[in-house]
């Protein structure tokens, strides 16, 4: 009754590191020595490194260095420099953009500036990052899938700190770093913006989030459920199917009545990942800029139900002040 | 008939937990067995149900159609049909039919000689929904804890469940699932990209290896999983996304009833900050 599932490697072969297929002329050398984690080995590969630095890696990790010492200084000015402090109230502490009134002013270095460099520097860090994934496929041979997932991920990035403060007209609507404080400013949107469940593109977003879970829950099962029949290696499944796709795909069909093929539960998983940040991106993008008010918005499209009146209909002060001044 | 070129060689009896040879047959492409006819019969009667609480509520609109538990005053006493005795109805026919679903794949990975994986993680979604619609009900004392069946009628729960706590998104399990979410989705788009650009290298290239999947790992990130680990990763991370996810609703009321922020004082009150 009880049979072996494949959730451990038992037993691990050691031979000696794979140094990676050789780099085309103009490449510089791999960097540092592999070794191999047992423990990580009863899960995946235990071979750590060697790692391809270049330099757009070294100068993403500059700048993303950079921004990350901005960011934990400024945490750290705001308790007085007390390290205790700091560790005690981390989740609690912000660099925050500048205020309202700066607009997209330069602010100041204690107004937002700090906020406002480190922004740009892990901008510049993510970037880099991005022409590496593109650089480092591309010397390989491979495709560029991976690169263009990464784009998806930065728009989102790029609409909340860059995009939608400039079409707000201010700095001050991005995100602030720190743990709660973003959390925070997540829920201080959605109730400014009349709760963003009513967001379309929110709704969306959060489908393709769950979407995923339930993608790679399906994808990851199926595979490791035919890994005894050697279905972890789906490329050569795909160029060459064997009874390990076959009973992936029927498992399916049998099931749902409708099966992806090993090559096409990528492209399914490519996109449902994808379009989680890319139309998230576009509900943030819309929140404030086109639409003011999701509830409201929700009611005039026959979307969501208006609330029954509750209170006696209100005289707005503002009227009744223009009447006392004529 | 809507069969696949190699599916015939598959179609074999056996496999079955419950009715021996009488369920073990196909239907088009579906796998029927007892627990498809006992997934039938849950989900028709639920959808039944459903659409006869549409009937009797105020719209036909689908964004705002509404089957509402029963009022907190019935406790966890059986309600009269209109009065929140669909949704309670219709809670037991869709457990009965997850948990049929859940038991059918079971039989048709016995059939293909597969592991467990599929089923155990649907358990998982089972474990989830039953989190919110018994568990945590029945802890609290009334079904009206449930959530509501529609679609912005439950996204108006989740927000209003979320403000009675003052702040969800400061609830530790919550946090944790979210970024288990945000992890799962993350790793899903590297897995399918890797497999996507190895298999589709361009104009003129040839197919690549898992050799090259790894090499551009390691040369990216200075580690590769590898083809099998990725999907066990992939599997932990959805799973532990949906646990959370349940955990971080048990907690709210059964077991903390103030504001998730204050929950955070003890961390402030700690001995050794002193």
């Amino acid at each position: 009754m009880a049979q072996y599932q494949n959730l451990f490697t038992r037993v691990q072969a050691t031979g000696p590191a794979q140094y990676g297929i050789p780099l085309p002329a103009g490449d510089e050398a791999r960097f540092g020595k592999p070794w191999a984690f047992h423990l990580l080995g009863r899960l995946g590969n235990a071979q750590i490194g060697p790692v391809y630095l270049g330099w757009l890696g070294v100068w993403s990790l500059v700048f993303g260095t950079l921004s990350f010492n901005i960011i934990g200084f400024n945490m750290l000015a705001s308790v007085n420099w007390d390290p205790i402090q700091f560790i005690r109230q981390l989740f609690w502490l912000a660099l925050e953009p500048p205020p309202p009134g700066n607009g997209l002013a330069l602010p100041a270095l204690n107004q937002g500036g700090w906020w406002l460099m480190a922004g740009g520097f892990l901008t510049a860090s993510l970037l880099l990052w991005w022409a590496r994934t593109y650089r480092r496929a591309r010397q390989l041979g491979l495709g560029t899938h991976v690169a263009w997932a990464f784009l998806a991920a930065i728009w989102l990035f790029l609409v909340l700190g860059f995009f939608r403060p400039i079409l707000m007209g201010s700095w001050g609507e991005a995100v602030p770093f720190g743990i709660f404080p973003h959390l925070d400013w997540t829920a201080a949107f959605s109730l400014r913006y009349g709760n963003l469940f009513y967001n379309p593109f929110h709704a969306l977003s959060i489908a393709f989030l769950y979407g995923s879970a339930l993608v790679f829950a399906m994808h990851a099962g199926t595979i490791l459920a035919v890994s005894r029949f050697g279905g972890e290696r789906e490329i050569e499944q795909i160029v060459d199917r064997g009874t390990a796709s076959e009973r992936a795909a029927l498992f399916w069909r049998w099931t749902m009545g409708f099966n992806a093929t090993m090559e096409s539960i990528h492209r399914w998983a490519w996109w449902f990942a994808v379009l989680c940040p890319l139309t998230g991106g576009i509900g943030i993008l819309l929140t404030g800029t086109v639409v003011d008010n999701w509830y409201l918005w929700a009611v005039q499209h026959g979307v969501a139900p208006p609330y029954p009146a509750i209170n006696p209909a209100v005289v707005d002060p503002a009227t009744l002040l223009q009447g006392a001044k004529q | 008939m809507a069969m696949l070129s190699f599916e015939r060689k598959y179609r074999v009896r056996g496999g079955t937990l419950v009715g021996g040879n009488l369920f073990d047959f196909w239907v088009g492409p579906f796998y029927v067995g007892f627990f498809g006819v006992t997934t039938i019969f849950f989900s028709f009667l639920g959808t039944a149900l459903i659409l006869y609480g549409a009937a009797l509520g105020p719209t036909w609109n689908p964004w705002q159609i509404n089957i509402a538990p029963p009022d907190l005053s019935y406790g966890l006493a059986l309600a009269p049909l209109r009065e929140g005795g669909i949704w309670q109805i219709v809670t037991v026919c869709a457990i009965g039919a997850f948990v049929s679903w859940a038991l059918r794949e079971v039989e048709i990975c016995r059939k293909l000689g597969m592991g467990y994986h599929v089923p155990f993680a649907f358990g998982f979604a089972i474990l989830a929904y039953v989190t919110l619609v018994v568990i945590r009900p029945v802890l609290m004392g009334a079904w009206g804890h449930g959530f509501p069946y529609g679609i912005f009628s439950h996204l108006d729960w989740v927000s209003n469940v979320g403000y009675q706590y003052l702040h969800f998104h400061y609830n530790p399990a919550h946090m944790l699932a979210v970024s288990f979410f945000f992890a799962t989705t993350f790793a899903l788009s590297l897995h399918g990209s890797l497999i996507l650009s190895a298999t589709n290298p361009g104009k003129g290239e040839a197919v690549k290896t898992p050799e090259h999947e790894d090499t551009f790992f390691r040369d990216f990130i200075g580690y590769s999983v590898g083809t099998l680990g990725i999907h066990r990763l992939g599997l932990f991370l959805a799973l532990a996304a949906v646990f959370f996810s349940a955990v971080c609703i048990v907690i709210s009321g059964p077991f903390w009833t103030r504001g998730w922020p204050e929950w955070w004082g003890w961390w402030l009150a700690l001995p050794i900050w002193k």
